[in-house]
């Protein structure tokens, strides 16, 4: 008999238990009372442009498929034959007609309808086809983010999103005029708990630490402009429903306010030139201001961040195992030195071969490991408490090395855990 | 001599045991093997031709490398900073670099210039970390140029076999 965790007790305002790192009933309690109910991140709307495109993607542990039918809605479809359970899809994206599954040929739409039985008649009086389309997740779209829930009653995804619309918002300006567009991605897993790495993205305070080797890596001012350990201006702001943002880059918030006085970095020297032919100095100033991206780290609970330059993304495996993507952005349509600047900036970090997310990963598996010992000792969240307060729209706000992201995102998981809403 | 996509590639028939200069590009590939599983990276540096490009692409068919995403993309600047960083002793993941044995066979040469040869062969790594040992499979094409100094990489492509899913490596290389 499964007994209801006390949940209370689990989770409190400045610390929760190592149990919600290692107890396998809580993380299936998770898929049902968080992935499989509220808004999780799929896809960006760029990777599917045209009508046929589809990708692969998780909601919680279910295979999904996101699609563009030929009316351009997108679809979130779960990936399994409503006839004896085969899979449809197993590659990770591509363009078609519809799905075909391998075993006894069902077809479906790219609207999930079901749209071909063969030898039919061994089904007259048996079935209708009409009864027997793919199970669609409800979608939601915002900026190019798509979302889909399982939960049919959710609330608006822009209610969901509330305070972290305006910074989806700054985050795409970094296109500086351009829709941004997804130009591939790293993957990598690593042996531990899905929330090791979402309190990552708006933790400050490992920064300087577990990536002294990159920061050692790159010009003097890209590392100056990641020196907020001290800066009065790097905040991080409660969004409410578990979101969350950091800000490294104070100057970088809004990338269309631009004082004048920063100086372009000199590694962008080749790239100032070669725009200079095309462009007049603003928009060579706006477009190579922006290639770092944003100046922040956005955290949408539970499973997608907007990171500076790239769409982090999470997928809870099991309890003690999780899979990490980060995904490459450009500019749709942008000039092309521009954009293979972002995948080398990308290559630069990212991935399992870069010089960052390696270091994160072994931080990751040390928590993991490190839990296992004094079970019963907490893991605390509470840096930066004592100087929290509230911003003018009431975000609890404290520095960027302060662990208010956290607590956003641990106040969530409880409220959820706790009603199941 | 493009550096093509391995289902197009033509394939010398001759047996690399019976070219100089075959032979002599496997044995500095096996000694680049030995190098970087000894972590003697600096040791390994010294195998590269100025200008050499090391690549681990993500798409398996693209030969326009710089247009992708790549999971290493290292010219030789970048392949002295990830030196630095392997060496330097400032990063964890570094620190508890899984240890590696590779072995690299099935050599054949695809590609013949005045001054170059083009070998494409299979590495298998078996790397052990903490509790887990592991497997990395990969088509590797090297380009070894003959200099004054003798051969020299040029250019080197790993292809692992599972490059466009989850990868996971740990303070090592391909």
């Amino acid at each position: 008999m499964t007994t209801t965790p006390d949940i209370d007790s689990l989770a409190q305002d400045d610390r929760v238990s190592s149990a919600l790192y290692t107890d396998p009933a809580l993380f299936d309690l998770e898929m049902d009372r968080i992935f499989h109910q509220t808004w999780v991140w799929v896809a960006h709307e760029s990777e599917l442009p045209k009508a046929g495109d589809f990708r692969t993607a998780y909601v919680g542990r279910q295979p999904v498929i996101v699609t563009r039918d030929r009316r351009g809605g997108i679809n979130v479809l779960v990936n399994r034959c409503r006839h004896r359970g085969a899979s449809l899809c197993e590659v990770p994206k591509g363009n078609g007609n519809g799905f075909t599954c391998p075993y006894h040929a069902w077809s479906y739409a790219l609207d999930g309808k079901l749209r071909g039985i063969p030898y039919p008649d061994g089904y007259e009086d048996v079935l209708e086809k009409k009864d027997l389309g793919l199970q669609r997740l409800k979608v939601g779209v915002y900026a190019g983010m798509v979302f889909a829930s399982f939960n049919e009653d959710i609330e608006p995804l822009e209610d969901f999103l509330g305070g972290a619309r305006l910074w989806i918002d700054r985050f795409m300006k970094q296109g500086a005029g351009y829709p941004i567009k997804v130009q591939g991605e790293h993957r990598f897993r690593f042996r531990g708990n899905w929330k090791i790495q979402l309190e990552n993205t708006t933790d400050g305070y490992h920064f300087p630490i577990v990536h002294r080797s990159w920061m050692a890596s790159v010009d003097a001012e890209t590392a100056n402009m990641l020196s907020f350990m001290t800066d009065e201006k790097a905040v991080t702001h409660a969004l409410g429903n578990g979101h969350s943002v950091a800000v490294m880059v104070p100057e970088h918030v809004d990338l269309d306010e631009d004082d004048g006085t920063e100086q372009l970095q000199a590694r962008f020297g080749h790239i100032i030139e070669e725009l200079s032919h095309e462009f007049d100095p603003d928009r060579v100033r706006r477009i190579v201001r922006s290639l770092h991206g944003a100046g922040f780290n956005l955290n949408l609970f539970p499973n997608v961040a907007m990171s500076m330059s790239f769409f982090r993304v999470l997928r809870p495996v099991s309890v003690t195992e999780t899979e990490i993507r980060h995904v490459a952005l450009g500019l749709d349509g942008g000039p092309e030195i521009v954009n293979r600047e972002r995948l080398r900036i990308h290559e630069h970090f990212q991935g399992p071969f870069g010089f960052g997310s390696p270091d994160d990963s072994e931080a990751w598996d040390r928590v993991q490991r490190g839990v296992t010992g004094g079970p019963s000792t907490p893991i605390l969240v509470n840096r930066g408490l004592a100087r929290e307060k509230p911003n003018d729209l009431g975000q609890p706000t404290s520095h960027t090395t302060d662990e208010t992201g956290m607590r956003q995102a641990y106040a969530m998981w409880k409220r959820m855990m706790t009603d199941g809403k | 001599m493009a550096s093509e996509a391995l289902g197009t590639a033509a394939l010398d028939t001759a047996l690399v045991l019976d070219d100089p200069r075959a032979l002599a590009a496997v044995s500095l590939i096996w000694r680049e093997a030995h190098l970087l599983d000894a972590r003697r990276y600096e040791e390994w540096d010294g195998l590269w031709a100025e200008g050499g490009e090391y690549i681990v692409p993500i798409d398996r068919e693209a030969t326009d490398y710089a247009a992708h995403l790549n999971l290493v993309y290292d010219d030789d600047r970048m392949r002295r900073m990830r030196i630095e960083r392997l060496t330097s002793g400032f990063s964890i993941s570094v620190a508890a670099a899984a240890r590696t044995v590779r072995s690299v066979s099935r050599f054949v040469v695809s590609g013949h210039e005045e001054d170059a040869i083009e070998v494409c062969s299979a590495q298998i790594l078996v790397g052990y970390k903490r509790d887990e040992t592991f497997v990395l499979a990969t088509d590797v094409t090297h380009r070894i140029v003959f200099g004054a100094d003798g051969p020299r990489i040029s250019r080197k492509i790993v292809r692992l076999v599972n490059s466009d899913e989850a990868v996971t490596a740990s303070g090592f290389l391909l």
